[in-house]
């Protein structure tokens, strides 16, 4: 092999170059999948599984949307004997009250920017302005 | 090569006959089935009596007689709605943002003669709100469907999330009952209802009919507030037995803008 002493060296530092992101994420603590805060309440039970609500919130969400305000069909959903009623306000975030701690850990990381707060309140925010009387 | 010319203008010459002549032809042999079509259908519109839909359809009777000189219930009426929708309160009118307001005789009731006006129309305010009309123009108009009726109530309801903010039902609507919302309603908001979403920048809002509350068998705000004179009554306009029909039946009612062929939801007592 002729010029063997600049090759190999050079293979090596172009495999090192290439697998960086690799040896980045396994030295480096710069991104840790995020740690959800889970209600304070001490509520165990959601109206599905922890893996089907990470994975699915979102059509489930929809789906709620569509039926109470598309469909008039505000009934409640029974999960184990727990009612809930169909809402982002007023099921998600009767257990998951912190919304920053809750769901944007999550959103961040993904770097997904939903735009349910633009209208919905969150319970930090509509305890600023309470009802004083 | 003559030969050929002939018979190339012969066809030319029928064909154009033939096109000139279809449509009469269409026309005289279609024209019975359509009359006929035309019997079957029953007479529509005109001032008789307007045939009612079926199922369900909420309507509000406004009784203006146990509201003469009490704006301050009036006011409290309003207010109770503003709070329980997180309606956000603007200085300036053309930024105003309103289910149910009050307003002058003549502008509530533009079809209405205020010439010799009434000393009672003259020194009180009405109530206006959205009509949730029969045949509502704003859903007509509405391009993304964010503005529709719920067949089971009859209400006009509106879907914030797919509000584009065009304006278009703010156009069609006869009676003003959109609002648009030209700023961030958050910072003008008194209090907050933790049940209930606030609007963002950019999208009309208008009455429900209170479709959130109806749902816990709440009656509409408006209607609660008003329980102490019992000035507004709510109910279903199809269910004969219902009190709001009791009411129609035994008081003489106007509507808003009857001419225009919305066909309100919403009847006054004056």
């Amino acid at each position: 092999m002729y010029n063997k002493g600049t090759i190999i060296p050079g293979l090596a530092i172009f495999v090192l170059i290439v697998t960086s992101p690799l040896w980045l994420n396994a030295f480096m603590t710069g991104s840790t999948v995020p740690k959800v805060e889970l209600p304070q309440g001490g509520e165990k039970q959601c109206v599905a599984s922890a893996t089907e609500m990470r994975a699915n919130h979102m059509q489930l969400l929809n789906e709620w949307r569509d039926d109470v305000l598309r469909d008039g069909n505000r009934v409640t959903v029974m999960v184990d004997g727990k009612v809930y009623r169909k809402g982002l306000q007023m099921a998600c975030m009767e257990c998951h009250t912190n919304k920053e701690k809750f769901c944007d850990s999550c959103h961040e990381y993904a770097s997904v920017k939903p735009y349910c707060w633009d209208c919905h309140l969150t319970p930090e925010l509509a305890a600023t302005k309470k009802e004083t009387h | 090569m003559d030969k050929q010319r002939r018979n190339f203008l012969k066809v030319a010459g029928a064909t154009a006959l033939a096109g000139i002549t279809a449509p009469a032809v269409v026309k005289l042999t279609a024209s019975e089935a359509m009359a006929s079509s035309e019997h079957a259908a029953p007479a529509a519109g005109g001032h008789g009596e307007v045939e009612a839909p079926t199922g369900v359809r909420l309507g509000l009777v406004i009784d203006m007689r146990k509201l003469y000189g009490k704006p301050e219930l009036m006011d409290k009426i309003i207010a109770s709605c503003n709070k329980v929708h997180n309606i956000p309160h603007f200085e300036n009118k053309k930024d105003e943002v309103k289910w149910i307001w009050k307003m002058p005789f003549e502008n509530v009731f533009p079809e209405h003669s205020s010439y010799h006006e009434s000393d009672l129309s003259k020194e009180n305010e009405y109530f206006a709100l959205c009509n949730h009309c029969d045949e509502p123009p704003c859903v007509r108009v509405c391009p993304t469907k964010a503005t529709f009726k719920v067949e089971e109530t009859g209400i006009i309801a509106m879907d914030y999330h797919r509000c584009i903010g065009c304006r278009f039902c703010m156009m069609g609507c006869p009676y003003g009952a959109r609002s648009f919302n030209w700023f961030d309603p958050r910072p003008h908001i008194k209090e907050y209802n933790a049940e209930f979403p606030t609007r963002m920048r950019g999208v009309v809002e208008k009455c429900n009919f209170c479709g959130e509350r109806l749902a816990k068998g709440l009656e509409p705000a408006c209607v609660e507030a008003a329980k102490e004179v019992g000035a507004l009554i709510f109910g279903d306009l199809n269910d004969p037995e219902s009190e709001i029909r009791k009411v129609l039946a035994e008081n003489h009612t106007i509507q808003r803008k009857p001419s225009l062929g919305t066909k309100p939801s919403v009847f006054y007592i004056v």
